[in-house]
């Protein structure tokens, strides 16, 4: 997925739970005047009211892949669609596939790990979640669905934020971060959220995996400016010790070090880990420094499915630091610490 | 094999590159096929390009148009070409140009699959819904995924649906329960052999499976780099040539126990991917269209080749020989277009 990516069509996968506001969000997107034309992929066909030209039913079939790894399963709906789709290209400028309330995520985007067709043509940009600021904290605990659908966000538009008060947001968010501090977060009112802040991503574009800091370290006024309602950076809960919620089985883990890696290492060490742990992590991704190498090396991963490449030289004067992130459930944190550390150069 | 040059193949092999008439269909084509006289070079969307396979003028290309929007499967007898649509139409075009349409799916779904029987009776799916009209009245079955693709048996009105997890064999006359063929995975495209004797499908992943009929034995036809995208029968159906590798891939099927325990013949090698084979409709010999454009004609027997198209182009789309085998039609995904005559 590392090349040529610029000519492929992107995708965006549209998620969240029922209600939320998904509908709410893509005829936003739909209607804006931005002189794109997208194709758009939903299920519940022809029940709900989204006007486009190009709309097309699916079924949400997953399979497993018959390669004997349990959690390697794909949307074999979508790989149909974007077959037939691409006998349009030049139609239509991207891709929008929104799956249905209960949906994982993870069948979606391993599509387009495994699938050789949908790579050639088409590239997985961003996965977009929408969450309801008064309904999510309850979700979060009665619906897996839900939390899957946040710790898999590369994007979460907090919508419906003037149901609830700020202590409310504030919690609901605390929440959101104990389970995907990476996620970039948006509170909207209605879903008005900015189609640059949704769209256009390239979450999974391995030439833009230029940091991996957590959403709310990032400088206040980096994001939520455009939009207009009230709200202050101390809300959120964070390094002011108000509130921090340890989601009980979905949690990130992040390792770093400033100490070379030893490619021979580190490259076992990280398949042995997705291959036993897999269906356990969700998310993955790294930018390595190894020794002997002026190459920045970045890596993504989905479940099991892992790819990776050098991304450019460090640059002079550039800290030399390794850092990978992992979102998942129950993730056995002091082994994969401990196997992180053994794979430094010594 | 001493003197065996790989550099110095290329120079020496047999060529008819200048006895092809080009066609210049412009657009994407996705498959092609004979009409009587005509030459029917199918648009990936809405038009279907009707060429005059006798005369040699560029004038003779007349444009039918048949759907609203992709074209997204097709079937031919020879005398017409059923086609469906991702405006939920099946339509029937003929060698005269004209379009009936037979079927509208009533929520416009994608008509995803098309087969014909060599008696009229058509087959076509829409999402896990396979329809067949025979003589009577249409007849619907609703399978338990999404349909991938629909075969005719040569014998019999009985129709082979492929969908996750295996095969259904499907006697749309008869009130017997289907018959189920299963195997985990993605079937996609499916054929019935000749003899009535096997059934054989291209999966999701790359990869053939296949059932001998009577007592339902596995054969399982694997070691692809890519997915098989095309199977043609050779002419009395003693081969399978298959697309996917970086040559054709020919399984035996002339002794009762089909391909099982044997290994495929693997005819002219390339630096590129076969994307198409079409057998030859009499003789044993294939043309076969690779990644990069080139067109080769294989002899079964022993791999001889003969240049049809050089490479340095788009992938070659689709290929075509009419029913005497006395021409063969091709297209590259650009739209760049050929017929050659024998």
């Amino acid at each position: 997925m590392a090349e040529s990516s610029s000519q492929k069509i992107p995708v965006t996968v549209l998620t969240g739970y029922l209600g939320a506001g998904k509908t709410t969000l893509l005829n936003r997107i739909l209607s804006e005047n931005h002189g794109k034309k997208y194709a758009v992929i939903v299920n519940e066909f022809g029940e709900i009211g989204i006007d486009n030209d190009l709309i097309i039913g699916a079924d949400e079939e997953v399979f497993e892949m018959n390669n004997g790894c349990v959690c390697c399963t794909v949307r074999g709906d979508l790989v149909r669609i974007l077959d037939g789709l691409m006998k349009r290209k030049g139609k239509f400028d991207a891709i929008i596939v929104e799956t249905t309330g209960l949906a994982d995520p993870a069948p979606v985007a391993q599509t387009f790990f495994v699938d050789e067709d949908v790579q050639k043509n088409a590239r997985l940009d961003a996965v977009v979640t929408v969450a309801d600021a008064k309904w999510l904290s309850d979700r979060l605990k009665d619906a897996p669905e839900a939390k899957n659908q946040i710790a898999f966000a590369d994007v979460i538009v907090l919508n419906k934020t003037d149901l609830v008060s700020k202590g409310e947001l504030a919690e609901v968010e605390a929440r959101i971060r104990g389970i995907n501090p990476y996620a970039k977060l948006h509170r909207t009112e209605r879903c008005k959220v900015a189609l640059s802040d949704v769209l256009e991503r390239g979450a999974f574009d391995l030439d833009r995996i230029l940091e991996i800091e957590p959403d709310f370290l990032e400088a206040g006024d980096d994001h939520d400016h455009h939009h207009g309602h009230d709200h202050h950076h101390h809300d959120h809960g964070h390094g002011h010790g108000l509130k921090h919620y340890h989601d009980e089985d979905m949690q990130s883990l992040s390792l770093r070090t400033d100490k070379p890696l030893d490619a021979t290492k580190f490259m076992p060490w990280l398949q042995n880990l997705v291959a036993s742990e897999g269906q356990k992590i969700l998310r993955s991704k790294g930018i390595l420094a190894f020794s002997d190498d002026d190459d920045r090396y970045v890596f993504q991963g989905v479940h099991m499915m892992l790819e990776g490449d050098h991304q450019r030289k460090w640059k002079d004067g550039e800290a030399r630091e390794s850092r990978l992130v992992f979102i998942g459930r129950e993730l056995p944190e002091q082994t994969i610490r401990d196997g992180f550390e053994s794979c430094i150069t010594s | 094999m001493s003197g065996f040059a790989p550099g110095g193949e290329q120079a020496s092999i047999a060529s008819v590159t200048d006895r092809v008439r080009p066609v210049a269909i412009g657009a994407p084509v996705t498959s092609i096929h004979f009409l009587g006289p005509r030459a029917a070079f199918v648009g990936a969307e809405e038009s279907v390009a009707l060429v005059d396979a006798q005369g040699d003028g560029q004038g003779a290309i007349s444009r039918v148009t048949v759907h609203d929007g992709g074209i997204l499967c097709t079937a031919s007898d020879g005398t017409r070409i059923v086609m469906g649509g991702d405006d939920g139409k099946l339509a029937a075009l003929d060698a005269k140009g004209e379009v009936t349409l037979l079927a509208q799916d009533a929520k416009r779904r994608w008509i995803d699959n098309v087969a014909l029987h060599h008696d009229g009776a058509v087959a076509w799916s829409a999402g896990k819904t396979a329809f067949v009209r025979g003589r009577g009245e249409d007849k619907t079955f609703d399978m338990p995924s999404t349909v991938g693709g629909l075969a005719f048996a040569p014998k019999g009105l009985r129709v082979a649906v492929a969908h996750y997890n295996g095969v259904t064999l499907w006697f749309p006359n008869m009130a017997a329960n289907p018959e189920f063929l299963e195997w985990a995975g993605s079937h996609l495209s499916v054929v019935f052999s000749p003899d009535n004797k096997f059934l054989v499908t291209a999966m999701h992943e790359p990869a053939l499976h296949g059932w001998r009929l009577a007592d339902s034995r596995h054969m399982r036809m694997s070691g692809y780099p890519g997915r098989v995208r095309s199977m043609s029968w050779s002419a009395g159906g003693k081969f399978l040539a298959t697309s996917g590798a970086d040559a054709v891939i020919l399984w035996p099927f002339a002794s009762k126990d089909g391909p099982m325990g044997k290994e495929p013949a693997m005819l002219a090698p390339l630096q590129a991917r076969v994307s198409v084979v079409a057998c030859h409709p009499k003789q044993d010999v294939l043309a076969a269209g690779y990644s990069d454009g080139t067109i080769l004609m294989v002899r079964l027997e022993d791999g001889a080749e003969i240049l049809v198209r050089r490479n340095g182009t788009a992938a070659v789309a689709a290929l075509a020989w009419n029913a005497k085998g006395t021409l063969l039609a091709f297209a590259a995904e650009d739209g760049d277009a050929g017929l050659l005559r024998l």
